[in-house]
């Protein structure tokens, strides 16, 4: 197999393995994945949403998830940009990282399923830190990533507010969506390579 | 400067159903009528230029196209994972999202390729933790576990799906199915509201 993924790189499926062949098999899935990742990290045209934005919000959602190969990976490139943003990006993730899923759900039946938790603000000192639009866009990723049946209307609103248009928030959520995706499947296919690393099926 | 679009009269479903329901989108999606050959190589089926939410998607044809195709081999490929299992593993992480509208969907798939609204039904009234038994069990509980934060997903979980009888091959699938939909369900969620029709 020649080029290898990011995702097979990070979740170190040994090359010529069962687990590489049986990802292969879904070579469209594996394919498409990277293109996306490409797509989205690093476009040959930056269009609504900046190189360092989209390194700083990927990062960001890497960092909230934890899965250590993603996270590092994310963090490296936002360093490479920004160094100061990373070291504020991973500082707000630590001290923001919580259980999730939470948050609420429609009024009725449901309602004594609604989880609280802390939610992630644009305050004005982080909006003097980051910027307007990008202070906007971590919160909007928080929301996204931890508690996101939190949504709503008023949250892209909000967005629009901190100078982002409507082109650049589907790009920001597929974004933050697709991080979500690339990531879980690093975490689900390095523990099935540690796994039979040990006991080879 | 752009405008959010809201429905102040739409009435929300307030629980899991399997029933159909609409979605409707809180960005202008793009106008059918202005749709380029471009869009359509991102909607990848032509039909789906019917649909508000892949319209709003087509704001960004790559990233769009790219998300269908990694969609469609992860939930219609054949071989692995049976079919039923992959979409009751997206039914799942929907669920412990909050996803209802994604729910709905995924939830009458499984219910037709498996012949069976035993473990669905209990899924979507009673929640993740009701689904408990065999391999559906194990499908949910994978699901559950790639979907929590922080990241918690281990050797464990691989061993209780050994234990279950899962092939590598369709641990794979599994692991995409439930991946995939942390994506799918952050997009639903987030640009748009159901509604029951």
């Amino acid at each position: 197999m020649s080029n290898r993924t990011l995702i097979e790189t990070l979740a170190r499926i040994p090359e010529g393995s069962a687990i590489a062949g049986a990802y292969a098999q879904r070579s469209d899935a594996r394919a498409q994945a990277e293109l996306s990742y490409r797509l989205l990290l690093s476009p040959q045209d930056e269009g609504p949403v900046g190189l360092t934005e989209r390194y700083a919000v990927a990062a960001f959602v890497a960092a909230l998830y934890g899965e250590p190969a993603t996270r590092d990976h994310y963090a490296g490139l936002l360093r490479g940009a920004a160094p100061d943003l990373a070291d504020g990006i991973a500082a707000e993730a630590r001290s923001a990282a919580a259980s999730g899923p939470w948050g609420h759900f429609p009024a009725g039946p449901l309602s004594v399923e609604d989880q609280p938790g802390t939610g992630w603000e644009a305050t004005p000192e982080r909006v003097a830190q980051y910027g307007a639009r990008l202070a906007a866009a971590l919160a909007h990723t928080h929301l996204l990533v931890l508690h996101p049946r939190d949504s709503s209307p008023e949250a892209l609103a909000a967005l629009l507010t901190a100078g982002w248009d409507e082109d650049g928030i589907v790009v920001l959520s597929q974004l933050v969506a697709f991080v979500s995706f690339q990531i879980r499947v690093v975490a689900g296919f390095s523990a099935l390579v540690a796994a039979r690393a040990k006991t080879p099926a | 400067m752009g405008q959010i679009i809201t429905y102040p009269d739409n009435h929300e479903p307030d629980r899991f159903t399997t029933a159909q329901l609409d979605w409707l989108p809180w960005i202008a999606p793009l106008d059918e009528a202005a749709l380029t050959d471009r869009h359509y190589e991102g909607l990848v089926d032509r039909s789906r230029s019917k649909s508000a939410y892949f319209r709003l998607l087509a704001r960004d044809p790559e990233v769009l196209g790219a998300r269908t195709r990694t969609d469609k081999d992860i939930f219609y490929s054949k071989g692995g994972l049976p079919r039923a299992e992959r979409e009751l593993a997206a039914a799942a992480v929907s669920r412990l999202n909050g996803c209802i509208y994604c729910a709905s969907v995924h939830a009458r798939f499984s219910i037709q390729f498996s012949k069976d609204d035993g473990d669905v039904t209990r899924l979507l009234e009673r929640g993740t933790d009701a689904v408990d038994k065999g391999r559906n069990g194990a499908v949910v509980r994978t699901a559950v576990a790639l979907t929590r934060s922080p990241a918690q997903f281990g050797e464990a979980d691989i061993a209780a799906l050994d234990d279950a009888g899962f092939k590598d091959d369709e641990i794979v699938d599994l692991i995409q199915a439930a991946a995939f939909f942390n994506w799918a369900n952050r997009l639903m969620l987030s640009l748009g509201e159901p509604q029951e029709s």
